[in-house]
């Protein structure tokens, strides 16, 4: 019978099914950070149970860490330190590897994983963190959990899991240059809503997704929560098995070529049914940037607020995006001047993110006043990018360079652009407050925020040209 | 977990589409590395006058007495949209919320609920929106939420049938623990690995394997 990419998968994961119907998945990795992580460690160590399978399970410091040069365990969050110091604890006890905040391997556990090989086509990964889905870039099935949940998997390996059902979004045609998967991610949401994924484990095909290169699909898959997928997915091609090859946790030797074998055969059969199947037209997309506070109230950068009641979401919703961000309908959104422009977080923080950011920046200053921040998404992008001397293009620029980390793609009490500033951010949630009490939050391309900041106000990358 | 079976109790509305985790816990009131301590930081952005402080914001629908000791909250779409954080759900647990109706619910946010006893109720949008009707116009804003004749019902008779996922339905009926019934299976577990560990052994001992 015709199988799915996720129908391999999760078939070669069951280990058996409840009475109730729910299917006990086997979890072949576990990744915690120190925000919900901790918790669940520490859930686990008072009920006394152990870490079923320490050596398959990881936690690396991401959330809360200081990202300022010359960070050590305090934290400009109040309290902060006590969830770095509770998560240090607690691997040590369980016996988990941890990659703590000096770690040469440290980074957003969605950067680092896929960097460090932990993350293998084929497996299960869970993570209390909603962009876990980024890792289905690679061919996992790597879903986000609660904390509850992930003492389950730390307990027993598996999680008991109703099997989701499947949706294919095909996207087909070429993305237009200057366009990235981000851009498409936005364009996604903006066509079919943040309710679009519906709890379907979401495969992402079609000849503008085999073209990304595997950098991107992490960016394109990224999204999937907001698109309230169960997951995201795209096939491992010669492409995937490039990018893992060598790294610190991938297979080696015999196992490499057993592995790649198997991997490259798990992409959906040709006649593989889904319960659902969207079409897309990668031509379609331009540079994109949300205008709202949800990211489906997203339009073209040379586009403007929509009226009330037109694009996705209801009127009232509409109304009170409209008051948050201090806009009405019909504004140019190339017309807004900007007082911060934010590069990071897991969906853009890769050295293929800030190759492209640099190429706009390099000889240029950001405008005055504009607060510009660049936070690598690894300690590896880190010194990668300063071997290639990028990060002398962003100071020069005017762009702080920072520590690793999840830093200011959300306010958790501490660092914050501050009330009715507006930033434009490579992130990928601009909820009310997320990024600071009253800040007003426009996600787009590294290169639409690097533009941005040049201009002053929101630009259109494909006017700058790169260097 | 306390089990839940039926509940009559004050609802409150809350009619907005894609009430996101960062709204209903705000990252700021996560202070501790605890389940527990966070029903004051519930809906802060919304409930109180500024950041930090805890004068309550008059208008806010939990704010208004006739809200009082609410105990199922009636939403919009997409309800628990964002992060992952179960802190969402131990924050209405805590404030005494033990269902919420809403369309549709985030995936993550509503496994998190049955995790802590707290009953997702999925309506269409007209239902939850005549509920919410009701309860405004309601001189004592009551709804039952019935979770063994999966119904929900308005003091007027008014009642809704709901679907829930029945493995869902039977642990929040019975408060039961999920680790302690998937140990159960510890064995047939460990012999799963065994088997697959020798189909894919690069699954298996990857730290061991990093050390070389």
């Amino acid at each position: 019978m015709s199988r799915t990419i996720f129908d391999k998968i999760w078939d070669a994961h069951r280990v058996t099914q409840t009475p109730g119907g729910l299917d006990l998945i086997l979890i072949d990795r576990v990744l915690l950070h120190e925000r919900t992580g901790g918790v669940a460690l520490r859930g686990l160590q008072e009920r006394g149970l152990p870490v079923f399978a320490p050596d398959q399970a990881f936690a690396v410091m991401d959330h809360i860490i200081d990202t300022r040069p010359g960070r050590t365990d305090r934290t400009l969050m109040p309290t902060g330190t006590d969830f770095i110091l509770a998560t240090r604890e607690a691997a040590g006890k369980a016996g988990i590897r941890l990659f703590d905040l000096d770690d040469p391997q440290q980074g957003i556990v969605h950067v680092m994983s896929p960097e460090l090989g932990i993350v293998l086509p084929g497996a299960t990964l869970v993570c209390p963190d909603s962009h876990t889905c980024s890792q289905g870039a690679l061919g996992a099935l790597a879903w986000g959990i609660g904390s509850t949940e992930a003492e389950h998997a730390l307990a027993t390996s598996t999680l008991r899991v109703r099997r989701p059902p499947r949706m294919q979004v095909r996207i087909d045609g070429e993305l237009a240059p200057g366009v990235t998967a981000k851009d498409l991610a936005l364009a996604l949401l903006g066509r079919f809503g943040v309710g679009g994924g519906a709890g379907h484990v979401v495969e992402y095909a079609g000849s503008a997704v085999r073209a990304l290169e595997v950098e991107a699909r992490l960016t394109l898959c990224n999204m999937g929560t907001e698109f309230a997928a169960f997951t995201a997915i795209v096939a491992p091609d010669e492409k995937v098995l490039d990018f893992l090859k060598g790294r610190p946790f991938a297979p080696s030797g015999a196992d490499w070529d057993a592995a790649a074998k198997e991997w490259l055969s798990l992409a959906s059969d040709a006649d593989a049914e889904f319960e659902v199947e969207r079409l897309f037209d990668a031509r379609e997309v331009a540079p994109m940037i949300t205008w709202g506070t949800s990211p489906q109230q997203v339009v073209p950068i040379d586009g403007a607020v929509p009226a009330v009641g037109e694009g996705q979401g209801t009127a009232e919703s509409q109304r009170r995006a409209l008051d948050y961000m201090g806009l009405e309908p019909g504004a140019r959104l190339t017309d807004l001047p900007i007082g911060a422009a934010f590069i990071g977080s897991c969906t853009n923080s890769r050295i293929s993110d800030l190759r492209r950011a640099a190429a706009l920046l390099r000889g240029r200053h950001v405008a005055p006043g504009v607060k510009a921040i660049c936070v690598p998404g690894s300690t590896q992008v880190k010194r990668q990018a300063e071997a290639e001397g990028l990060h002398e293009v962003f100071q020069a620029a005017g762009f702080e360079w920072r520590e690793s980390g999840c830093s200011m793609c959300f306010f958790a009490g501490g660092e914050s652009f501050g009330p009715q500033e507006r930033v434009v951010s490579s992130t990928n949630r601009n909820f009310e407050s997320r990024q600071g009490p009253g800040t007003r939050t426009h996600l787009a391309s590294p290169e639409t925020v690097a533009a941005s900041a040049l201009a002053g106000h929101i630009a259109d990358p494909r006017q700058v040209a790169a260097r | 977990m306390k089990p839940f079976i039926r509940l009559t109790a004050t609802a409150a509305p809350l009619l907005r589409d894609n009430v996101d985790t960062d709204a209903i816990i705000p990252s700021r009131e996560m202070r501790s590395v605890s389940k527990k301590g966070l029903a004051d930081g519930l809906f802060a952005g919304w409930r109180y006058t500024a950041i930090g402080s805890r004068e309550p914001q008059a208008d806010f629908v939990l704010n208004q007495p006739r809200y009082a000791g609410a105990q199922i909250l009636v939403s919009g779409a997409n309800f628990g949209c964002g992060s992952s954080r179960e802190h969402a759900v131990w924050a209405l647990a805590e404030y005494g919320f033990r269902a919420v109706v809403a369309p549709s619910f985030n995936p993550i946010f509503q496994g998190n609920c049955i995790a802590n006893g707290v009953v997702p109720v999925v309506l269409d949008g007209e239902a939850v929106a005549s509920i919410a009707g009701a309860l405004e116009e309601a001189t004592e804003p009551l709804l039952t939420v019935d979770l063994e004749a999966q119904t929900v019902a308005l003091v007027d008779g008014r009642s809704w049938h709901f679907d829930i996922d029945q493995e869902a339905r039977g642990a929040l009926l019975a408060g039961l623990d999920a680790v302690a019934r998937t140990l159960q299976l510890a064995d047939e577990i460990a012999a799963f690995r065994v088997q697959d560990a020798a189909r894919r052994p690069w699954i298996y001992a990857p730290v061991k394997r990093a050390l070389g």
